[in-house]
This record gives structure tokens, sequence and C-alpha cells, in this order.
């Protein structure tokens, strides 16, 4: 038998296969999206970093150059290091950041133990009614979040539906104070991020394998048994998914608390509005936005895990 | 198709260890193997979808490097089908001549032609949720043909099916094959089905080709004790070679009261140790010891399956060890019946042992 | 299998989950319907009246905004979708390859990131970059809608993601066995089985572009002024009747698109299943 080396002609023609492959496209359906994430979310957050370290000042751009040249042509680079201490020293703005971390924990709790239940509820229930159950989850999600809070106020003021209901009724004699308390805050991020803390539980549930159960009970389990031994360890991605999509946006929140929060202690995101639109300092509204966003490094990085992971289970 | 030294590797991991093999011209090549030795990463890399990681493939003499799976005179009919849901019949199977740029009217008469060779014909405008298990395969089967490729490589093609329809299909499958003169490869599992489909099988164990044959050559004469154990059930026995002659040798087995005697030569060392292998087919039970010096043993029944073609027969030798002993029902009464706890001899002729060291 | 003690936790949980998600909702819709200004009193001898809504209608200020609003969520919808799908494309079919890691985080980080983070950052990107290029000139529609459009396709792209890993990529194996070069597998093949998927992301960036407040309130300009900035200043000011008439408009124009699209896709699903079954029994 001879060998069969390819001739020069077939050669070129392979090279030519290899050329005309799809590198080029490929290459540039990476770049373009990668280049704009780049451009637009890497990017602020290094120029956030910058003028952190600036010095305020009444100019336009109201906060002092880092770089500067100075009269014998060399770079002076100004760090001005203080407004992070100003940060660390000011109990307003400590005290914010651990109320912020307080009330996103706690709301997420609240969403958690009323969105297990709804998200279980709905996972078992039959394939027509599921659809139906979600469909009016989602479907709040869908209308105006800024009127659905905006609803709330109606049912909570002093003189809103709730108490004058209650009045009516002759249950109480002067109305009771729910506005602008953590109750009322509670109230306002329970309701809002309610299906965030849904949806991931029930895609999760949904995909749970019925006949482990029948085993767990074939097996002598009682259902209550069942479920903490069988379905909860299984449903814990789904948790920490939900868990994670209600607290990391809470600790930043600035609309509910506004509206419905305590004026006396001020959530982190409204500190952060108020220092740049209210007092126009730039530099301090950065740090502060950089230092938030360094105590939630760590919850984002986990929630990237568990979102490549639950992307690759489903494959 | 030429495959030289093939591998493929996946970081430490070697899928295909160097093979090489010829595939003839309108043969029925199949790659036989359990899960893990690599025959589908060889099927991938004949259909282009993984380069190798050494060696080349050549296809009527085109070395295939670097040629991208659209670019190959190569088809494959995936292990799901893999039938296109949002297009009808017609046009899963009218995909691949569009991609050549044919005139409509061509490309419909050249579908309606293999539909019909499929027995889908009437099938056309359905889509594929609307189709049952055999007629997507039969889609798929055509959509691949309808090509004319040089090769066509299946994928497990009969492991969806139940037994029924799979003995159907795997016969309707060669007429096809002979009809069209396509060539085809076909990646395995089910011994049954290379047996029955396969003009020569090419036997895979972890990564490597272990043994390349006719049906008939792998079953009566397995090259290893791998081979022989694979395919069909077989009964193993070790010895000593006794006396090794060039047209006959002796191996002492210490399970066995008499050597076996082989009528053909084995080329082994001197006082090697050797395996033995005997099909069940081949040993006949009898109530009396049979007069030879070899080729005999005594047992009890310990099991029967009645399968109605035949019979299985489970015998326990005195050392504990159970051989396997098939026998067809012939007679509707017969003579001779056996039941369970009986004792009774084995024997068996010169040419049946297959031995082997390897 | 014997009633448990606990089988009264799950149906609680739904009733009261359910009437706490829509009490007010419909408390607003039905007080849009009241005579009087009072939004916590009924007037009950001239109520129910259409004024609010005809005032609504009526209100430049708000009209303004809202078209402004539509015009910036469709330019992001349909900017987010394009983008979106490419990274959910690449982060599902494209294997492993240089920066993998980094664009699976930049496009993971938006969906938790909090907005006045997101807001403030790209306003100082913004302001840098019309120092040192000039562009872009001042703040509108063209920094909001870049704005939204990051945070937007990264729930795009998990969309078409999770349906690409859903389905067989046998397919395009398949396709490209017959025949078909890349560009021609994604047009002929991926693109129409993942519509449905770009389709729900173009709704979702859609509804997060129309709805958002903070991140517009950053990068807007003097003379574009969204939606919910107006609802907000309203809604700061105290509550007032004329809001209700548009919040129920807004229910009323989404309810009407879910219900509508959950209907469709019901009927889908019956005639699949009906043809599944015929199909069994062809064999």
């Amino acid at each position: 038998m001879g060998c069969l080396k390819p001739r020069g002609g077939q050669r070129l023609s392979t090279v030519l296969a290899r050329l005309r492959q799809w590198r080029p496209g490929r290459g540039l359906v990476i770049a373009v999206p990668m280049g704009w994430m780049l451009l637009s979310f890497l990017a602020p957050f290094i120029i956030d970093f910058k003028i952190s370290l600036a010095q305020v000042q009444v100019a336009i751009p109201p906060y002092t150059p880092m770089f500067e040249w100075v009269q014998d042509k060399a770079l002076a680079i100004r760090l001005h290091w203080h407004n992070y201490a100003f940060l660390f020293t000011d109990s307003l703005y400590i005290r914010s950041y651990v109320y912020s971390l307080q009330v996103a924990a706690i709301a997420t709790l609240f969403c958690l133990l009323l969105g297990y239940p709804m998200a279980y509820g709905i996972a078992r229930a039959q394939p027509a009614t599921r659809n139906l159950l979600l469909m009016l989850v989602v479907l709040p999600f869908w209308t105006s979040f800024l009127l659905r809070v905006y609803a709330w106020m109606g049912l909570l003021r002093n003189n809103g539906l709730i108490n004058n209901a209650l009045l009516s009724l002759g249950l109480i004699d002067t109305p009771i104070q729910m506005m602008q308390t953590d109750f009322s805050l509670y109230i306002g991020i329970v309701y809002s991020y309610l299906p965030f803390m849904i949806l991931p539980l029930y895609t999760n549930l949904e995909k749970h394998d019925n006949t482990l159960l029948e085993a767990a009970a074939d097996l002598g389990a009682r259902p209550v048994t069942a479920f903490l031994r069988v379905t909860l360890p299984l449903s814990l991605p789904g948790i920490v998914a939900g868990s994670l999509l209600v607290f990391i946006p809470v600790v930043g929140e600035y609309v509910i608390p506004s509206l419905l929060g305590r004026p006396d202690q001020l959530m982190i995101g409204r500190v952060l509005s108020d220092e740049f639109f209210a007092n126009r300092d730039w530099p301090v509204a950065s740090a502060v936005a950089i230092l938030m966003l360094l105590f939630l490094l760590l919850p984002i990085m986990l929630f990237q895990r568990v979102q490549q992971r639950n992307q690759a289970g489903e494959s | 198709m030429r495959i030289t030294g093939v591998s493929k590797r996946f970081g430490d991991f070697t899928a295909v260890d160097d093979v090489s093999l010829d595939i003839y011209k309108g043969e029925i090549f199949c790659l036989l193997g359990g899960s893990g030795c690599g025959k589908t990463t060889l099927l991938r890399m004949l259909a282009g979808f993984e380069q190798p990681s050494a060696g080349q493939l050549f296809i009527d003499g085109q070395d295939m490097a670097g040629i991208a799976p659209y670019e190959r005179p190569v088809n494959m009919m995936f292990q799901s089908y893999a039938l296109f849901p949002h297009m009808t019949v017609f046009g899963n199977v009218a995909f691949g001549l569009q991609q050549e740029g044919l005139p409509k009217a061509q490309i419909a008469s050249r579908v309606a032609d293999i539909l019909d060779i499929v027995r889908m014909g009437e099938f056309a405008l359905r889509k594929p949720h609307q189709l049952s298990g055999g007629q997507r395969q039969r889609v798929a089967l055509a959509r691949s043909l309808v090509k004319r490729p040089k090769l066509l490589l299946l994928d497990e093609p009969l492991g969806a099916l139940d037994r029924k329809l799979r003995e159907h299909t795997q016969f309707e499958l060669i007429s096809i094959q002979e009809q069209l003169g396509v060539t085809f490869v076909v990646v395995t599992h089910d011994q049954e089905e290379a047996m029955t489909l396969a003009s020569r099988i090419g036997v895979m164990n972890r990564g490597k080709i272990v043994q390349i044959g006719t049906p008939h050559q792998i079953y009566e004469f397995p090259a290893t004790r791998f081979v022989a154990d694979f395919i069909g059930s077989v009964n193993l026995f070790e010895g000593q070679l006794v006396e090794d002659e060039s047209d006959y040798v002796r191996v002492a087995c210490s399970q066995l009261p008499v050597p076996i005697y082989v009528d053909h030569g084995v080329s082994a060392a001197p006082d090697a140790s050797l395996w033995v292998a005997i099909r069940p087919e081949k040993i006949t039970l009898e109530r009396q010891q049979p007069d030879s010096t070899d080729n005999w043993a005594r047992g009890v029944i310990r099991d029967i399956a009645y399968m109605g073609d035949m019979s299985i027969f489970v015998v326990l030798l005195p050392d504990g060890r159970e051989v396997r002993v098939t026998a067809a029902n012939v007679a509707r009464k017969s003579g001779e019946t056996f039941t369970w706890d009986d004792e009774v001899y084995l024997s068996w002729d010169a040419s049946s042992p297959v031995v082997g060291s390897g | 299998m014997s009633r448990s003690r606990t089988a009264w936790v799950v149906p609680t949980a739904l009733a009261f989950g359910f009437a706490f998600l829509y009490v007010p909702i419909l408390a607003m819709v039905a007080f849009s319907f009241n005579n009087s200004r009072l939004v916590t009193v009924w007037d009950a001898e001239n109520s129910p009246t259409l004024k609010w809504y005809s005032a609504l209608l009526q209100n430049q200020q708000i009209l303004e905004a809202a078209e402004l609003s539509l015009r910036i969520a469709v330019l992001n919808a349909t900017g987010a979708a394009v983008l979106g799908t490419m990274v959910g494309l690449v982060l599902a079919r494209f294997g492993a390859f240089r920066g993998r890691t980094l664009l699976s985080a930049l496009t993971t980080a938006p969906l938790v990131m909090p907005e006045v983070i997101t807001g403030l950052s790209l306003l100082l990107l913004f302001v840098a970059l019309e120092q040192a290029i000039g562009w872009p000139a001042g703040r509108g529609v063209t920094t909001i809608t870049i704005a939204h459009i990051t945070f937007s396709m990264s729930y795009v792209a998990v969309i078409v993601q999770s349906r690409l890993s859903g389905f067989d990529d046998a397919l395009e194996e398949a396709a490209m066995d017959l025949g078909a070069k890349p560009l021609t597998v994604f047009r002929r093949i991926t693109l129409p089985l993942i519509f449905p998927a770009i389709l729900s992301g173009w709704l979702l960036s859609f509804t997060l572009s129309w709805d958002d407040l903070v991140i517009s309130q950053f990068v807007a300009g003097p003379g574009s002024t969204t939606l919910p900035m107006i609802i907000f200043s309203k809604v700061r000011l105290g509550v007032t009747p004329d809001i209700n008439a548009l919040a129920t408009l807004m229910v009323l124009v989404v309810a009407l698109g879910v219900v509508g699209s959950a209907l469709l896709l019901q009927r889908q699903q019956k005639r699949l299943l009906r043809d599944q079954q015929l199909a069994a029994s062809g064999d």
C-alpha cells in the first residue's frame, strides 16, 4: 500500500480551509459585548475610585483633578485619602452601613420565609394552575415598581386605608404610626423583592424528582422529615440564588427607604444620593460607593459562582 | 477511509490511543465497545467535530486535517436524531441539499426519492414532534443519506428503539445500505447489533482497537480474553500448556478432570499460562461419562433458563465454578430431559476451544 | 398518605402572599375612580368618576415624560436584545476562551449591583468622557439609553444562555454536518429556536427601562425627564389621585399583555401535547 501524503495542492486547500473557519467572526461576537461591558461597567468603577481620591471644589466638574501638569512639566498626582478617613470616623456613615446590611439581611429572611412556601406551592401545583400562579407572581413585577411602593404609602399612612378601616371598625382610637418606620420599610422591601426570591426558588423546586419523595415515604419518612432531609437540601442552590438576588441590591436601596423608611436612620443608598445631589460632594459620594462595592464584593462573587453552576446544571 | 495513528487527548485523559484502521468502500464497519472506550470520540473525529491530537485521517486519499464538518463528504446520523424541531420532515431532509445550492426542483425530487426509500413519503409535511420514535429515526436516516455522502456515520442508531422495532430496523438498514451503496460506520455498545449489521467489526477497549474482523472471526477466534468475554457469553478456563505441537495443544486446567485438547497450534512459550474459551453452544450435556481422555467435565445442574427457542443450563463444577451450556430446544418431546440437581457430563470437541495468552 | 400537621403552611402562605401582593394594587385601582382628592376616603356620592383619567391625559408634563420613557425603553430593549443574545450565545456555545470568566463576571454583576452604585459610576464616566473627548455632550436620552442597555443586557444574556443550555447542541452539529457554515447555522437553526427567549428578554428590558428611577436620576440631564422621575417627585409631595389613574392604566396594559401571552402559550402547549400523543401511536 502506498503512502498517502497530501500533495502540494491539497496542502494549500487545507490551509485555506483553516483560514476560512469562523475565527474572525467568533472573535467579533465575543469582543463587541465584552468591549461594551468593559467600557460601561468596569471602567466607571475605576473612575469612581479615582474621584474618591479627589477633593471637592466648586467647579465643573466639582472635584479636583488627579493628574496635574506643574510648571516644570512634571506630573503631580494628588491622592486625597481623607474622604475614606472621613467615612470611617464619622459615625453617621458607619451606622448607615451597618443599618443597611442589617435591613438587607432581615428583609432577605422575611422574603425567604414567605417566598419559600409560595414557590413550593406553585411547584407542586397542577401544570395548569402552576402557570396561572406564576403569572400572578410575575404580574406585579411588570407594573411600575415605584407606583406599587406608592400604593403602600396610601395604605400605611396615618389617614391611610388601613388606619381608616381600623378606626371605623372601632378597633383602635388613634391612628397607628406605620409610615416611616422600620415596619413600613420592611413591608416595602419584601413587597418589591418577593418575586426575586420566588422565581429562582421555583425554578429549582420545579426540577425536583417526585420519585425521591416517594422513595423517602416508602422508607418510612413522614412528610415533614422527607421535606427537611430531601427537599430542603436539594433546594439549597435556589435558596442561595434567591437570597443573594434580594440581599445585594437591597443593601443599596434608595427608593423604598426614601418613601417608606425612617427619617432618622438612613440607609447607605440614601446617604450616597444625598452626598451627591444635596451636598454636591462627588468625591465623598464616590468613596461611599467604593466602600459599598467592597462590602458586596464577596456576595457578588458568590452569586456569580451560583449562577454559573445553575447554568451548567441546566445543560 | 484510512485512519493512521490517530489519538485524542483531553488534558490527561487519552480517549483514543493510536488507532489505525482502513474502512473499505461499500462496507458496513462497526466500532464496538463499552462506554468510555473511545468509539464515539473516534466517530466525532471522522465527522470533524473533534480534531485529532495526533495522527491523520484520509477519505479517498484526501487529508481531513483542519477541514470543518460542513466541508467533509461525510454525514452523520446522531444518537438523538437531532431533527430540527421548527422544520417539517421535508424541510429537515432538504436542508443539506439547500446548503449545496441546488435548484429547488432538483431538491424536491431528491427529497421525495429518499423519503420513499425510508417509507416516510406521506409524512413529508409533519413536524418532528408529530412523529413517533421510529419515524423520527427514518427521517434522520433520510436526511443524512440524501446528500449521497462517501461515508455515513451512525451513532448508536438502534439504541432508542424497542426490541421488536430494533430487529426490524436492523434489516431495513442493511437493505438500504445495499441499495444505495454508501459506506457505513456504525458505533454501538450492543454486540448483537454489531453482529447483525456489520460486515467487519472493530472491537475497542480503553481507546485502543483490540481486534478487527468479520463477525464470524470475532466470535469464533477472539484474539484476546477481553474480546472473548465481551462478545456473547463464554466459559473461560485458565490452564498450563502441557503439550505444544504444531497441529495440536493440550492444556491442563485445575478445574477440569481431564485436559483440554485443541486441534490447532498455538504460539506461546512453553509452560505458558493460557486462557481457554469455550462457547456455551459448543458444549453438550450427557448422562454417561464420555470415553475420551480429554475435553469433558462432570457437574451438577444448578439452574435452567427456558428461553423458548433454547435453554440455558448453569452447571456447577466440583470446585464451585459455574459453566454455561446452551442447547436448542429442537424436539417437542425430547428423549433426554435434564432437570435441576441432575448429575451430568459436559463434553465438547477438539475444534471448539479457543486458546490465547493475551 | 395521611394529612400531615403542617399541611396548612403552604396554602396559607400562598393565600397570604398573593393577598399581600395584590391588595395595594387593587386599592390603588379602586381609588383611581374616587372623586375626592383624599386618596383614602371614598367619596361615595360622587364616585366612581373618570375625572382623574382625563386630567392625566391632559397633563402635558406627564405625557411628554411618558413619550420619552417609551422611546428610551424601545431603544434600550432592542440594544440589550442584540448585545445580550451575543453574550448568551458566547457563554453557552463557545466553550472555553480567553476572557470567558471576565465576560461571565461582567454580565452577572449588573443583575445584583445596587442601582446607586451603577448610576453614580456611569455618571462619572460620562462626565470624564465629556471632558476628555467632548462626547457625550451633556446628559440626555443617549446617556440614559447607554446606561439602561448596560444593565438590561445582563437579563437578556441570562435568559438566552438558559434557553441555549436547555436544547440539544446536536442540532447545531447536525446542521454543520449537513453543510451549513456557522453563520447559516445561527440564522436558520439557533435563532428561530431561541427567538421566544430573545422576545421575553426584549420585553423584560423594556419594562426595566420604563420603570427605572435611580439610574435615570443620575445620568439624566435637564430636559430629559423620564416618567418615573416625574412620578417620584409627585409622590414625594404626597399621594394624589391622578397618580392612581396612571398606575391603573399601567396595570391594565401590563395585565392584558401578560394574560394574553399566557393564553397564547397555553394554547400552543395544548396543541403540542395533542400532536405528541398522536405521534406516539404511530410506531
